[in-house]
C-alpha cells in the first residue's frame, strides 16, 4: 500500500507540487436493525480507494479514485495537480502550512473484542430480545433497534516523509420505543436517541450498555408520557442529563470553535461563528466552573474523536477550549494555525473516507466533571424548583451559533428537591454565552459519560463525521423553557 | 464511467458466484467534481471517481445486502459471500415477495412514461466541465463580489452518474444523469445574501446573475434592525418553502402508516391543508431529476398526494402494498397500489415520494406582486437548521438566514435580524394566501423539488437572534 501511495507522491512532485500527501483508506461496515419483531435491514459494506492532496502554485488540489492500479494512481495524482493550478487562478494569497515533524508510526484503536468476530446470529438475537421487551409493554406501537460496527484502515504518506498506518474501530447501538395514541406520538430512546451510544471501541461497548436490562423501563416511559402533563412554559432552573448536555456542547461550543468556520470557509453551507478572533482569551464563555477541552488522545477515553494522528499526519493533542469560564482555544489545522498566532496545528483535520478532503472536525469536545463529589440525585435534592430534561428529541441553532433551541424526550418537574411529576414535550432555548454563564453545578466523574455523535455534517460535498462529547449532568439557572410550544 | 453492457457482464459474473434462490444487483457511481470558494478565494477543489456494486441475495424468504467498490473477482466474491452469510442466519420473512420481472416492473405506467421515450437527463456539456472552466466561473462570481465591496463563498460543481438494477428474473434498468450546481453567499459587514440552483443541463444556470441577486440581498439587508418575535405574514421564497415542506414527505408512505409514525395516520381523505394546495409526486416532470425506477426496479408512477388540500394518497413499495391489504389500517390508507417508490431492500422505511411537484395556483403571482400587496410582513430568502419538534402536528423549528427583510406598505423596507420559528406544517399549508408559479428549487435542509414561493399569514416567529 505504501508503494502505491508513493507512486502518487512521485507524480505530484514531478508535476511541480510544493507539498503532497496521499491517503489509501479501506473501510468496512456492518449495519443491523430490527423493527417490530423482525430484522429491518442487514447489510455489510466495504470501500477502498486513494486520494491525493497537493499544493501547487500556492493553492490546493484534491483528487480521489477507486482505481489503485499504477496508471490509475498516477492519473489521480496528475489530476490533483491540474486542479490545484486551476485553484490558483482565484486566490488572494498563497496557502501556508504550519511546520510539522515527519513521523513513521502505527496506531490502532484499543479494543478487547473485534466486533466483526461476533456472529450475526448473536447480534440479531440481542436486538430481537430487546425488541420483544419493548413491545411487551401495552401501548408501544413501534419498536426499532440498531447495531453498527465499523473498521477503517488508513495508510498516510506525505512528501515531507511521514508514513502513518492507522486502524480505527467504532461501534454503536441503541433502540427507540414509540407510542401512538389519540393525536400524539411519544417516544423514548436508550442509551441515546438517533442511533444510541457510539464509541471507538470493540464489541465490549455493546456488553457495557446493558441494552436489554433497560428496555422495559424505556418502553413504560414512552407510554406514560401520554398521561403526563405538558411541560410548563416560563423561566426555570434546568438540569440536563449527560447525553443532552453532550449535544448542547457539540452545537454551542464544538461548532463555533472550528477555525475554518471562524475564518469564513463554511459561510455558504455550515455557517460562520460568533467567536471572531478578537474573542480569544477575552470572552467569558461560561461561568467559572466551565472547563472544556478538545482532546483526541487515547487517555481521554474511547470517543469517536480519539485517534493517533489526524488526516494530515499531526499527532493527537489536547487543547484547552474554555478554562475556568474563559475562552482559550480553537480547533485548528496546519493551514489555519497561523491565523491565531500558533506555530503548530491543533491536529483536528479529518476526512469521512478515502474520497473526501480532510477538514477541521471536532475531536472529543468535553466538559470536565465537577471536582467535588456530586451525584445526579444529590443535584436534584439541592434544586428547589426546576425541570430535569433527558434524551434529545430536536435540536436547532443559528448559523453563527448564538440562538439555540432543544427539545427532549422526557422531563421531570423538580419541587423541593424531589421529582414531583413527569412532564412531556420539554424544550428550552437561549443564547450560547448567556446559557453557559448560567451553569452553577456539574456532577462529578462517576456521572460523566463520553458520548458519541455519529452524524455531524459539514463541508461541500457534505461529510458525515463522528465526534465525542464527555459530560456529566449539570444545572443551569433561569433558562427559558417551552417557547417552542408557545403560540401553537 | 460504468456502461450498461459492462454492468450486465458484471451481473453475469456475480450470478455465477452465488447459489442463492434469487439475486439482485444495484450499480451506482460516477464522476463528481466541486470547486469551493470563500473569502474570494478557491480554498477547496476536489474531484472523485467511484462506483459501487451492491448485491442482494435471497434464500427461502431471507434476504440481506452487501456492497463493495471492488469490481475484481475477489471483491465481487466477497460481496456475494457477505450477502449470503447475512441472509442465511435470519428468520424467514413472510412479507418478502419474489423479485419482480420486467413485466411487473413496468406496472400500470402508461407507455408515455417509459424510459425509451423520456428526454435524457444526461448532458455532455455538463459532464465535460473542466477545473479551468469551474475556476473561470468562480472568478466571475468573485468579480461581482468585488464590484459591490462584498466577499463571496460558495460552490460550483458538476457530476456524471449512473444508477442501474439487474435481477435474476431478467429485470434490468439503467439511468445516466448529469448535474451542475452553483450556490453563492455574498457577505457584507453585518449582512448576507444567498442563491442556489442546479440542473442536469449547465446551460440552465447563470452564475453571474445569481451572484448579482445574492449581492443585492446582502446590500439591501445591511445594518439590520430588530423587530420583535411574533406572528407575521411571511413571504417565503421557493428555497424556504421546500426546506419546510420536505419534512413531511417521509410520512407519505404506506409503511409510515403501518408503523403509526406518520402524521397522516387517521387523516388520509380529510381536508388537512388549504384548498389551494395540490401536490404530486412525478418523476417524469421536466423540473425533476433522478431515475424512473425504484429500489426494486419498479416504474415510478405519477401520484396525486394532495388535491385541493385533501390528502389523497401515500406511496407504496411492493411488499408494503401487500401488507397494507391485510392490515387493520387498510380502510384508512387511501388507494393501495404499488407506486414505484420503494427503497432498496432490505430496509425499515419502506418507501417515500422524492419527486415532489406543487401544482400551479389558479392565479400565480410573482414575488414582486406578493411584496406589493403586503401591508406588513417578513420576506424570507432561506431557512436553516430545521428540525421536527412535534411529529403529529408536524411542528418544525428553524432559523431564517442570508436575507430576511421587513416588508411594509408593499415595499421591502429594511433587513431585519434573523428569527427562530416554531410552526406547524399543517397550519402553514392552511394559511397560504398567494403563490408564485412553481419552479425547480434547491435548499440545504430537504431534497430538490418543484415548488412555488408562498405568502403565508400568522407564521410563528418565537425568538430573535443577535444578527
Ligand atoms: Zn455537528
Amino acid at each position: 500500500m505504501k508503494q502505491i501511495a508513493n507512486w502518487a507522491l512521485n507524480v505530484a512532485t514531478m508535476r511541480g507540487s510544493s507539498y503532497a500527501d496521499a491517503r489509501i483508506v479501506s473501510q468496512k461496515g456492518r449495519a443491523l436493525t430490527t423493527k417490530n419483531g423482525k430484522v429491518g435491514s442487514a447489510s455489510d459494506a466495504d470501500s477502498i480507494g486513494m486520494s491525493v492532496r497537493v499544493l501547487a502554485d500556492g493553492a490546493w488540489g484534491f483528487a480521489a479514485s477507486e482505481d489503485l492500479s499504477r496508471a490509475g494512481v498516477e492519473a489521480t495524482a496528475a489530476r490533483a495537480v491540474e486542479i490545484a493550478r486551476a485553484s490558483a487562478q482565484v486566490k488572494q494569497q498563497d496557502v501556508r502550512l504550519a511546520p510539522e515533524k515527519s513521523v513513521t508510526a502505527e496506531w490502532t484503536t484499543p479494543h478487547a473484542i473485534d466486533p466483526f468476530s461476533i456472529s450475526v446470529e448473536q447480534n440479531i438475537a440481542l436486538l430481537l430480545n430487546v425488541d420483544s421487551e419493548l413491545r411487551a409493554v401495552a401501548g408501544i406501537t413501534l419498536a426499532e433497534s440498531n447495531l453498527n460496527f465499523n473498521r477503517e484502515e488508513q495508510w498516510f504518506v506525505s512528501s515531507e516523509g511521514s508514513d502513518i498506518h492507522q486502524t480505527k474501530y467504532s461501534a454503536g447501538a441503541g433502540y427507540t420505543a414509540y407510542a401512538f395514541a389519540g393525536n400524539e406520538i411519544q417516544k423514548r430512546s436508550y442509551p441515546n436517541s438517533y442511533g444510541g451510544q457510539w464509541q471507538n471501541k470493540g464489541y465490549e461497548l455493546i456488553e457495557e450498555l446493558k441494552l436489554l436490562q433497560n428496555a422495559r423501563r424505556i418502553a413504560e416511559e414512552a407510554v406514560a408520557l401520554h398521561s403526563a402533563d405538558q411541560c410548563p412554559e416560563g423561566t426555570f432552573d434546568i438540569i440536563l442529563d449527560s447525553s443532552q448536555l453532550g449535544l448542547q456542547i457539540h452545537e454551542s461550543i464544538g461548532h463555533p470553535i472550528e477555525l475554518d468556520r471562524v475564518l469564513g470557509m463554511e459561510a455558504n453551507f455550515a455557517g460562520t461563528s460568533f467567536l471572531t478572533l478578537d474573542k480569544l482569551r477575552t470572552l467569558r464563555y461560561g461561568s467559572e466552573m466551565v472547563n472544556v477541552v478538545a482532546d483526541a488522545r487515547q487517555e481521554h477515553g474511547p470517543g469517536l474523536g480519539t485517534f493517533g494522528f489526524d488526516d494530515e499526519g499531526v499527532p493527537a493533542q489536547c487543547t484547552p477550549i474554555i478554562t475556568n469560564g474563559l475562552f482559550t482555544g480553537y480547533l485548528s489545522s496546519r493551514e489555519t494555525a497561523h491565523t491565531i498566532g500558533e506555530n503548530r496545528s491543533g491536529g483536528t483535520l479529518r476526512a469521512e473516507g478515502w474520497n473526501r478532503l480532510p477538514m477541521i472536525r471536532m475531536t472529543n469536545i468535553s466538559l470536565l466533571p465537577g471536582e467535588k463529589p456530586l451525584s445526579l440525585e444529590q443535584l436534584i435534592a439541592s434544586t428547589d424548583h426546576g425541570i430535569l430534561m433527558q434524551t434529545n428529541r430536536s435540536w436547532s441553532i443559528d448559523d453563527r451559533r448564538y440562538n439555540f433551541q432543544f427539545g427532549c424526550e422526557i422531563g421531570w418537574e423538580i419541587k423541593h428537591g424531589k421529582r414531583a411529576r413527569m412532564v412531556k414535550n420539554p424544550s428550552y432555548s437561549g443564547i450560547t454565552t448567556e446559557f453557559w454563564n448560567s451553569l452553577d453545578a456539574i456532577c462529578s466523574r462517576d456521572e460523566w459519560t463520553l458520548w458519541g455523535t455519529p452524524n455531524c455534517g459539514k463541508g461541500q460535498p457534505q461529510q458525515v463525521m463522528g465526534t465525542g462529547h464527555g459530560a456529566a449532568p449539570s444545572r443551569f439557572r433561569k433558562v427559558k423553557v417551552g417557547s417552542a410550544y408557545k403560540g401553537s | 464511467m460504468l456502461a450498461r453492457d459492462q454492468a450486465a457482464d458484471i451481473f453475469d459474473r456475480i450470478k455465477r458466484l452465488s447459489g442463492a434462490d434469487e439475486i439482485e444487483v444495484l450499480f451506482s457511481g460516477g464522476r463528481f467534481a466541486l470547486t469551493r470558494f470563500a473569502n474570494n478565494t478557491i480554498h477547496q477543489n476536489v474531484a472523485e471517481e467511484n462506483h459501487v456494486v451492491s448485491v442482494r441475495t435471497v434464500f427461502d424468504g431471507r434476504t440481506a445486502r452487501a456492497t463493495t467498490n471492488r469490481f475484481d473477482d475477489d471483491g465481487l466474491r466477497g460481496a456475494v459471500e457477505s450477502s449470503e452469510a447475512l441472509a442465511k442466519v435470519q428468520h424467514a420473512d413472510s412479507d418478502l415477495l419474489p423479485m419482480p420481472d420486467s413485466r411487473e416492473a413496468a406496472g400500470s405506467a402508461d407507455s408515455s412514461v417509459r424510459a425509451t421515450q423520456f428526454p435524457s437527463r444526461h448532458f455532455a456539456q455538463t459532464a465535460a466541465i473542466s477545473p479551468q472552466l469551474r475556476a473561470g466561473t468562480v472568478k466571475k462570481i468573485v468579480e461581482v463580489a468585488q464590484k459591490h465591496k462584498l466577499t463571496t463563498a460558495g460552490i460550483f460543481s458538476n457530476s456524471e452518474t449512473v444508477e442501474g438494477i439487474f435481477n435474476s428474473r431478467g429485470l434490468s434498468d439503467w439511468h445516466t444523469q448529469t448535474l451542475a450546481e452553483v450556490s453563492i453567499t455574498m457577505l457584507g459587514a453585518d449582512s448576507s445574501g444567498w442563491q442556489k440552483a442546479n440542473s442536469p443541463d449547465v446551460a440552465d444556470l447563470d452564475p453571474p446573475a445569481l451572484a448579482e441577486i445574492a449581492a443585492k440581498k446582502a446590500l439591501d439587508s445591511a445594518h439590520p434592525g430588530e423587530i420583535p418575535a411574533g406572528k407575521y405574514t411571511v413571504i417565503l421564497e421557493p428555497a424556504a418553502v421546500l426546506d419546510m415542506v420536505g419534512f413531511m414527505f417521509w410520512d407519505y408512505s404506506g409503511m409510515a402508516i403501518l408503523d403509526q409514525r406518520s402524521f397522516l395516520t387517521g387523516r388520509i381523505g380529510s381536508q388537512l391543508f388549504g384548498d389551494n394546495i395540490t401536490i404530486w409526486d412525478d418523476a417524469t416532470h421536466p423540473g425533476q431529476t433522478g431515475s424512473l425506477f425504484d429500489g426494486e426496479g419498479m416504474r415510478r408512477l405519477r401520484v396525486p398526494l394532495v388535491e385541493n388540500g385533501v390528502v389523497k394518497r401515500v406511496v407504496y413499495a411492493r411488499a408494503t402494498a401487500e401488507r397494507m391489504k391485510r392490515s387493520e389500517h387498510r380502510d384508512q390508507a387511501g388507494p393501495i397500489e404499488v407506486t414505484g417508490h420503494g427503497f432498496p431492500l432490505p430496509n425499515e422505511m419502506g418507501e417515500m415520494p422524492l419527486n415532489i411537484v406543487f401544482a400551479a395556483p389558479q392565479d400565480p403571482q410573482t414575488l414582486a406582486q406578493m411584496i406589493a400587496s403586503t401591508e406588513r410582513g417578513v420576506l424570507v430568502t432561506r431557512l436553516w437548521y430545521i428540525r421536527e419538534v412535534e411529529p403529529y402536528e408536524k411542528m418544525l423549528t428553524g432559523m431564517t438566514r442570508d436575507g430576511t427583510f421587513l416588508v411594509e406598505n408593499g415595499r421591502v423596507r429594511q433587513g431585519v435580524r434573523n428569527f427562530r420559528f416554531n410552526e406547524s406544517l399543517i397550519h402553514m399549508l392552511s394559511n397560504v394566501e398567494a403563490m408564485s408559479a412553481p419552479r425547480r428549487a434547491c435548499g440545504e435542509e430537504s431534497f430538490d423539488m418543484v415548488v412555488p414561493a408562498m405568502r403565508v399569514r400568522d407564521f410563528n416567529f418565537t425568538e430573535v437572534t443577535k444578527f
